[in-house]
């Protein structure tokens, strides 16, 4: 299926295609230490991404540092997050930025309001969002597919209107001087300076691709992988189906409540629009526009959406190109791209093998809502009676 | 008696799919169930491993109701089912396939493992490819083998004829026989009835959600109101 659309071996993508498959078997054939090598290449090259030198190209028109922490790191962090719920368990969630949000106001509301420790709120943020994950989970967990992207959608709107009328969290004026990260003396001081944030969401980001991977690997990921792949299936080999379900939107939460509290403590303002709908739908577009279930592919995917509205801002023979400034058609250009790659790569730009079986039969793919597209030798009465 | 069933309705919504079903399995038998499509077959099965919520009645195994038990225990207790269509893991390997059904079992797996293996060696061949990229009938085979790896007492097997050519129906009968033999009670949903009464002990004839006929299987293979109905004889 790769490659779908495309005809004529000559196509550059299929080259890169080609490239992509080489990496992933030398990655499944290398010994512990080139993987350790790679990982620390990867570690070494996040460290010193914010050089000016990088900068220059890849964010000419504004700080380079601030563009990685936000959108860039967010959008990786939020992504690893909702990759767990979609990627993993393939449960389509649609309402991701609620928890997002819920990590946010947590550190936001008890950072000013009772004068909490800033990393006592940002704990109190993943567990209220955690908490909220298992209140959304145990009730609609039972939908399957088109029906549980609903709820999750109403449910990202719900948690932003209550915020925006709730004066008790600062309604529509949303909250104002949330504290930075308290200081570690002699190590870092959390001020004005951006590169101290850039540094801490790349620990974050670092733990909690740890975790997942530990978790994929461990027997939770192998039940969520038989959930995705086919939940009655999974339930008849013994997986307790509802709880990997309400566990793996308990752990995105999770993620997703991190992200927002450290989002929170940078931005020093959140309102209940820094929350809408639409960064729900662009986390879910890295994610599956990456290879959903692929944490390399996916980090990739979130980076690139990310990245990519950012350096159209300032693409200067567009500018020549089109009499005018470019940055007025950069959502444009952005949705051309993500066509483009959709197209030219419909799996995702890295997608697992696995992955890949998993499209082919039919099922899976994104999430629930593959396993309720009818195969060809899947029988239509049972479809209509789920 | 190993699984007994007494008057069980099953909904979906407000459409009846079971209508009052009620049959038993003893120990050591093969007990097919045959019917056209919508006679509730399937839906007696996912009843059966706890797939599908009863309305009203009972499901007893070994002496015990489990009507309320949660699917996956159900496996635990001694039912293991292959799906309709097969419902294999496109995206695991045949060996992660069959490793599945272990999920729960932290006994050793390694003699299980090499008698699904020896009963069907095609899936020994291909262990390490993917179960998505299988044929119909080796995916068939997968599914019955990751179902015998939950150690079943009764084994549930629905339509495992289905889409295969014919050599591989009776290749698929015949291993179904040799599982029976080696101890493992099989209650066996079929629409290919002539294969499925001549391997049965006992069968019940399902129409629109009821019993309306259950006989030993060769007897039923005789009796002309199930010939022109399902064996499209005279």
């Amino acid at each position: 299926m790769k490659g779908n659309g495309v005809t004529g071996n000559a196509n550059p993508l299929r080259r890169v295609g080609a490239l992509v498959d080489g990496a992933r078997d030398w990655w499944e054939h290398a010994k512990a230490w080139q993987r350790y090598a790679v990982y620390l290449g990867a570690v070494v090259f996040a460290l010193i991404l914010p050089a000016p030198a990088i900068g220059t190209f890849m964010s000419p028109g504004s700080d380079w540092t601030t563009v990685l922490i936000y959108p860039i790191g967010t959008y990786i962090l939020l992504a690893v997050g909702l990759n767990v719920v979609v990627g993993q368990a393939g449960l389509l969630d649609l309402g991701f930025v609620a928890f997002f949000a819920m990590g946010g106001y947590s550190v936001a509301y008890f950072g000013t309001e009772y004068g909490w420790n800033y990393w006592a709120t940002a704990v109190m943020g993943i567990a209220m969002a955690a908490v909220s994950g298992v209140i959304l989970g145990a009730p609609t967990l039972r939908l399957r597919g088109d029906y549980l992207a609903i709820v999750t959608l109403g449910f990202g709107e719900i948690v932003r209107i209550t915020a925006n009328n709730t004066d008790e969290i600062g309604g529509a004026r949303g909250i104002t001087n949330v504290p930075h990260p308290t200081d570690i003396p002699g190590v870092v001081d959390f001020g004005l300076l951006p590169a101290p944030y850039y540094y801490l969401i790349v620990i974050a980001i670092v733990l909690v691709i740890i975790f997942s991977v530990r978790l994929q690997k461990s027997r939770v990921g192998r039940a969520w992988a038989a959930i995705r792949e086919d939940e009655d299936a999974a339930e008849l080999m013994g997986v307790p189906t509802f709880k990997f379900k309400l566990l793996a939107f308990a752990i995105g939460a999770m993620i997703g409540g991190l992200a927002g509290g450290l989002h929170a403590g940078r931005a020093v303002f959140i309102e209940p629009n820094t929350f809408p709908f639409i960064l729900s739908a662009t986390i879910l577009a890295a994610v599956v526009l990456g290879g959903a279930g692929n944490l390399p592919g996916v980090i990739l995917g979130a980076f690139v959406i990310a990245w990519l509205p950012e350096r159209f801002r300032e693409v200067n023979w567009l500018k020549d190109l089109l009499g005018r400034d470019p940055a007025e058609y950069r959502i444009l250009l952005f949705g051309g791209v993500l066509v483009l790659m959709m197209a030219l790569r419909p799996e995702g730009l890295l997608p697992s093998r696995r992955r890949k079986a998993e499209l082919h039969e039919g099922t899976g793919g994104m999430g629930t809502m593959g396993a309720e597209v009818t195969g060809p030798d899947t029988d239509v009465s049972t479809e209509a009676a789920k | 008696m190993l699984l007994e069933i007494k008057d069980i309705h099953v909904h979906y919504g407000k459409i009846a799919a079971i209508k009052g079903i009620s049959l038993e399995v003893d120990e050591g038998e093969i007990v097919s169930l045959i019917g056209a499509n919508g006679a509730g077959k399937t839906t007696t099965l996912k009843t059966i491993s706890g797939l599908r919520p009863l309305t009203s009645g009972k499901v007893l195994f070994n002496g015990e109701d489990i009507s309320k038990m949660p699917g996956h225990k159900r496996v635990m207790a001694g039912i293991g089912q292959s799906p309709e269509g097969r419902g294999v893991f496109p995206g695991m390997t045949v060996q992660e396939n069959l490793l599945m059904g272990a999920y729960t079992r932290k006994d050793e797996l390694a003699a299980d493992l090499a008698e699904v293996y020896e009963l069907f060696p095609r899936l020994a061949e291909r262990k390490s490819q993917f179960g998505g990229t299988m044929s119909g009938g080796e995916q068939q085979m997968i599914a019955i083998g990751r179902a015998l790896m939950t150690k079943p007492k009764v084994l549930l097997l629905d339509e495992p004829s289905m889409g295969l050519a014919p050599m591989l129906i009776a290749q698929i009968f015949q291993i179904i026989k040799e599982i029976n033999k080696r101890g493992t009670t099989v209650l066996l949903v079929e629409q290919n009835a002539q294969q499925a009464l001549k391997l049965s002990d006992r069968a019940y004839v399902l129409e629109t959600g009821r019993v309306v006929k259950s006989a030993p299987g060769p007897a039923l293979l005789d009796d002309p109101q199930v010939r022109a109905a399902y064996l499209g004889g005279h």
